[in-house]
């Protein structure tokens, strides 16, 4: 009797969780199922199964606006995102190796003041960065939206990796500098095969938030050649309801495959990414 | 201690701020520089053609008193913030605890709960929200069941806060993850333990799962709270980009954006940021001050 019980509840438990799991997901794949419906009954037909199936909603959507196609859009983004992911697994690693095996002076001021960049809204910044960009001619570039990432700028990801190098035995350092390692040839020999997970976890989360960030590359982007996917999807919706919906859905579900490709491939440093430096 | 300071034998400087190079550039030019650089045109007229002209604290004075476009904005960020801070954390947690107790397929379970998290943040699930709370969306096609009316949700001031504030909650994976992983931590001897002296399950949820999980909670609390006051897209794009309806949907990111980037007012927008900026800081210190009363660090160690 206490089994069945035990049972019944274990079972009603699971129940409810891929209950609300699918409850969860609806939005997702209301999206992808109506990126499959003709026009007229995107905004009207809730269900998950397209009555009539249809490709051109994909068709229409890629030829873009104003001449250019999406396929411009999503090369600007993938070049936009690589461009940030080398420049911030190379400068915070470079960073982090010096706060977590270096001892230099002042090191305990700038450890203080880069953990405080990390809460630091960036309202109080946004300003005159524009204008030192815009004095630059960087407006209408790329260079505002990478330059960043190259002077390691995301100081979270500095202090995600020096976490990680803490936890590499000092041993390995030591006996490589009795090798005659010099510290360029520890940080690339010895340090960055190690750090790996890391640098991996760092390049998945700034290739997700560039590919989302809206932010930035709208202030810094008007010309439609130089448009990144969201800019794009941004374009071609248009609030007072005149959108072509059916083809902004398709871009939709196309704009949100890279990053879910990625995530599924790197699911185990992604997640357990998060939980380590929300703990450490 | 001076010439312990100064011997050169265990200091790397040369190395090690070749090493921080990129970082320290980036520190003052695009960190420190500009910080002090939007505090000086807080008091300032700019509009980024003529130079910044000098006008004191007329900025803060006109937002303090003469602007309600300001008071609007940071209403709507606060409803905003205690809305959703809280109640994304509460999923987070309950879901955490649920998925705790040995479910079987762990892995997939904390996948498809963190997926929102992941695509969340995009211009398309923006759209995707004003479709689902639109007049004949699927939202309002699910009261229907129930034989609720639902209202206009994207096109009323009254109601438009809530997609967006659901729009938020739904992202409660990524604070889910960090709680599963503190949950982790909870060692099971202690509910054994208490399960010996009688204990019901609500009982050791109050007495052991929640005080260790203070300082996760603490984090995930921070993390959240900073994050909310900073939220655009959202508002941007299920809003109609211009804070509508009826300035209901005018966060405070938004306003700043309209200020500094629509009308151009550089110096007004940088006032506007430096008001945030303290009021972020004053949350965030106001829950590092009572962190003491209600954070328990297991090994009676202070701080983190």
């Amino acid at each position: 009797m206490l089994s069945f019980k035990r049972n019944y509840a274990h079972t009603l438990r699971h129940a409810l969780v891929i209950l609300f799991g699918l409850a969860m997901l609806y939005p997702v794949l209301w999206l992808l199922a109506s990126s499959f419906k003709p026009n007229q009954i995107i905004l009207t037909d809730t269900g998950l199964w397209p009555s009539t199936f249809t490709w051109d909603n994909y068709r229409n959507g890629w030829k873009g606006f104003q001449g250019v196609s999406f396929a411009r859009f999503f090369g600007n983004s993938t070049l936009v995102s690589i461009l940030c992911v080398l420049g911030n697994a190379a400068t915070c690693s470079f960073a982090a190796y010096a706060f977590a095996r270096l001892e230099f002076r002042l090191k305990k001021l700038w450890f203080a003041l880069m953990l405080m960049t990390i809460m630091l809204p960036y309202h109080v910044t946004l300003v005159p960065q524009y204008i030192i960009f815009s004095e630059l001619h960087w407006i209408d570039t790329y260079l505002p939206l990478f330059v960043p990432k190259w002077l390691a700028h995301d100081s979270f990801f500095i202090l995600l990796m020096v976490q990680f190098i803490r936890g590499i035995p000092k041993e390995l350092d030591e006996s490589a500098t009795i090798d005659g390692c010099g510290h360029w040839k520890l940080y690339t020999r010895v340090i960055t095969p190690l750090l790996a997970p890391a640098l991996i976890t760092t390049a998945i989360f700034t290739f997700i938030w560039t590919w989302d960030d809206f932010f930035s590359q709208m202030i810094y982007l008007s010309n439609i050649k130089l448009f990144t996917v969201q800019l794009g999807i941004r374009a071609l919706f248009d609030p007072t309801g005149l959108s072509d919906w059916g083809a902004l859905m398709a871009i939709s579900v196309l704009s949100l495959l890279p990053i879910t490709l990625v995530f599924f491939f790197f699911q185990r440093y992604f997640l357990d990414g998060i939980a380590t430096t929300g703990l450490k | 201690m001076r010439t312990s300071r100064r011997s050169p034998a265990h200091l790397q400087n040369g190395a090690a701020y070749l090493f921080l190079l990129p970082w320290l550039i980036g520190f003052f030019c695009l960190t420190l520089g500009p910080m002090i650089g939007s505090l000086y045109l807080s008091l300032t007229k700019y509009n980024l053609l003529n130079a910044p002209e000098w006008i004191g604290f007329a900025n803060y004075a006109e937002l303090f008193t003469n602007d309600d476009k300001f008071t609007q904005s940071l209403s709507v960020t606060f409803k905003y913030v205690f809305m959703s801070v809280p109640l994304r954390l509460i999923f987070a947690l309950l879901v955490a605890m649920a998925l705790n107790k040995g479910i079987r397929a762990l892995g997939v379970y904390r996948t498809v709960y963190y997926v929102p998290s992941l695509l969340g943040g995009s211009v398309a699930i923006s759209i995707v929200w004003r479709q689902l709370f639109g007049g004949d969306g699927a939202i309002n096609r699910f009261l229907g069941w129930f034989g609720v009316k639902g209202p206009y949700w994207i096109s009323h001031p009254d109601y438009i806060m809530y997609p967006i504030v659901t729009l938020a909650v739904w992202q409660f994976g990524s604070s889910m993850v960090i709680f599963l992983a503190g949950l982790k931590q909870v060692p099971s001897d202690l509910y054994e333990a208490s399960q010996v002296d009688g204990a019901g399950k609500l009982r050791q949820f109050f007495r052991i799962t929640l005080p260790l999980l203070t300082p996760v909670i603490f984090f995930n609390l921070i993390m959240t709270v900073i994050n909310s006051f900073q939220a655009f897209t959202p508002a941007y794009v299920i809003g109609d980009g211009s804070g509508g309806p009826l300035d209901a949907s005018l966060f405070y990111t938004l306003y700043l954006y309209l200020e500094g980037f629509a009308y151009f007012n550089m110096g007004y927008a940088s006032a506007l940021a430096w008001i945030i900026l303290a009021i972020i800081a004053l949350l965030t210190g106001i829950i590092f001050a009572t962190s003491r009363y209600w954070v328990f660090y297991g090994d009676g160690k202070e701080g983190r």
